[in-house]
């Protein structure tokens, strides 16, 4: 059975890759059969994602509460200015961006460093792959909780390890003090993420042919040079894409913070996504889902914005 | 094999991968260290790092004060179901996606990369108020159907990596000698992608028994909580027990790192390939 062993390793074009099929004219048995395949997959969506969603956003200019399900009258903006007018929304905001950045450039460095200690073939590389990995597995609900307990004032064990070297001279009440709260989530949420962009630069390194390597070297070039002048202008466009799925995933992600912090010690761990979950669970729906709508709107021009700069520099 | 690196570049590699993976299994063996300490050594300082006795105390009461094996098999229950589902479901419409070229298939797959774009949550408060209306509040049928559709997106884009190293001429052949479409993918493409469609099915898995916001927000009763609602309710009381919450941490972890282990190469792979089709 095992004759037709197939290689799901990205990148390489091995023997079994297809060539693209030509485009054919479909029989009307072909083009039932195809919507019959895609059916359940658009239902499913369709009811339980675009549904919901599309129905959220006309929540957004309403008034819409739990507690008040009798009148939901069409408001316009009011939620938006009442979410502008909310002494919060700056703290939020710069909370969120603080959040992103915090995470994201100490994620990209460590995980480029560690993919560079990967590329070449080791012994025990899948090994250590897999043990790596592991973080992956486990909810950032539940890494927030971990780290909760890891940094807890008292008994945690950062506190502990941080005197015995000397950093500290008391035990310093990480997750309660304002200053120092929205420190730790990020160092739970850079911890969390390093791998993921190790792995992801690592089958970009992968994709990098042996022989530009020994061209470089050839020509004399050190491995500075080599790091700077070969690999990383060959994996730009990966590097690129995958730093902006990544900033666009941050900006979404409460999990941690809400297993950690729940966005305390007044607020100054809340970040966009945990206030859209504090009004979700409060029952202010139409105030949710504004927030909604400004974080889809930060996002696409975000994307955009990202995208153009990105095309232009590649154009020149 | 090109010019070696030298020796000192070498070591400094080890060195560094060590330092990492001590970082990354930190976290973990300090909550199995925490779970397993008598509760009179959990609130002790300064810390130990090794206990002096090992007990069970932690996980016998986790499993007496809460419904805590209840909420076991609701995950299990649940998790397991919604992945089967989701996976059979993306398959065959990964292998149109795969197979043939459309008018409308980038929009496809675009509508699909979006849902994975936007923050689930947003659907949130809709989605609470259209169960209300269905009678699916507080149900584990409507839970599994919930992670079904949000699992769908991002393993159809898996599946479909996994279709293209396949070549067509499998289930050509398999056609022309008489078997339908159908068959042709049941009987061909499904045993030679098996570890695909496993690392899938464990991805979803994974991800429905991490879930946790759809799950606080759509069930209420004790009885039908899974793991990551029954832990928020922990974290949610004012005096967190940290004692049968490391345990319920640990027994949470287990299965879905066992699994990911397990599966993680041809994961690593569908995400990869997912991430840079897109």
């Amino acid at each position: 059975m095992s004759t037709a062993r197939i290689d799901v390793k990205g990148g390489g074009a091995g023997p079994a890759r297809s060539s693209p099929s030509p485009r054919r004219r479909f029989t009307v048995k072909t083009g039932l059969t195809m919507l019959a395949f895609l059916a359940p997959a658009f239902i499913f969506v369709g009811v339980f994602v675009y549904y919901p969603m599309l129905v959220g956003s006309q929540m957004a200019f309403r008034q819409w509460s739990l507690w008040d399900l009798t009148s939901t009258p069409w408001i316009g903006l009011g939620n938006f200015r009442t979410l502008l007018a909310d002494p919060l929304f700056p703290r939020v905001m710069l909370n969120s961006l603080i959040w992103v950045v915090g995470s994201l450039i100490p994620q990209l460095l460590l995980g480029f460093l560690i993919a560079l200690a990967l590329r070449r073939k080791f012994r025990f590389r899948g090994l250590y792959q897999a043990v790596v990995f592991y973080p992956w597995a486990v909810s950032g609900f539940l890494i927030g909780i971990l780290f909760r307990w890891m940094f807890n004032s008292e008994f945690g064990v950062i506190n502990d390890l941080l005197m015995r070297v000397g950093l500290i001279n008391a035990p310093v009440p990480w997750l309660a003090d304002p200053q120092l709260a929205l420190l730790a989530v990020i160092i739970a949420n850079i911890w969390y993420g390093v791998t993921f962009f190790a792995i992801m630069i690592l089958a970009a390194l992968q994709s990098v042919p042996d022989e530009m390597y020994e061209a470089a070297a050839l020509d004399g070039a050190n491995r500075w040079r080599t790091l700077f002048r070969v690999t990383i202008p060959t994996i730009r466009s990966t590097l690129m894409l995958t730093v902006l799925l990544r900033i666009i995933w941050i900006f979404n992600f409460p999990d941690i913070i809400y297993g950690m912090t729940g966005g305390g010690p007044g607020n100054r761990t809340q970040i966009v996504t945990t206030w859209m979950i504090q009004y979700t669970q409060q029952g202010e729906y139409g105030l949710a889902s504004a927030l909604g709508f400004i974080v889809v709107g930060v996002l696409v021009i975000f994307t955009g914005a990202y995208l153009a700069l990105l095309t232009q520099r590649g154009t020149k | 094999m090109i010019n070696r690196d030298p020796f000192a570049l070498k070591l400094t590699k080890i060195i560094g991968l060590l330092i990492w993976m001590i970082i990354t299994l930190f976290p973990l063996y300090w909550i199995a260290l925490t779970s397993f300490k008598p509760a009179s050594q959990i609130a002790e300082y300064p810390v130990r790092y090794w206990p002096r006795q090992f007990s069970l105390e932690n996980y016998a009461s986790l499993f007496q004060k809460s419904q805590f094996g209840t909420y076991l098999i609701n995950s299990i229950v649940v998790s397991s179901s919604a992945a089967l589902v989701a996976t059979v479901i993306a398959l065959l419409s990964a292998y149109v996606l795969a197979r043939f070229s459309f008018r409308g298939k980038g929009t496809i797959m675009l509508a699909f990369l979006v849902t994975q774009m936007i923050p689930a949550f947003i659907a949130l408060g809709p989605l609470y108020q259209m169960f209300t209306h269905l009678g699916l509040v507080d149900s584990r049928f409507g839970l599994v159907l919930v992670y079904v559709a949000i699992t769908i997106p991002f393993s159809t884009i898996m599946l479909r990596g996994f279709f293209d190293n396949v070549p067509d001429s499998l289930e050509e052949a398999a056609m022309v000698d008489g078997c339908s479409r159908f068959t042709a993918l049941w009987r061909v493409l499904v045993p030679v992608m098996t570890p695909g469609i496993v690392a899938t099915f464990i991805f979803n898995f994974v991800n429905s028994w991490n879930e946790l916001f759809l799950a606080v927000t759509l069930i209420n009763s004790d009885s039908r909580k899974t793991i990551p609602t029954a832990l928020n309710g922990f974290i949610s009381s004012f005096n967190i027990e940290w004692g049968p919450m490391s345990a319920a941490a640990v027994l949470t972890i287990l299965p879905t790192m066992v699994l990911f282990a397990f599966a993680s190469r041809w994961i690593v792979a569908g995400l990869t390939a997912g991430a840079t089709k897109g």
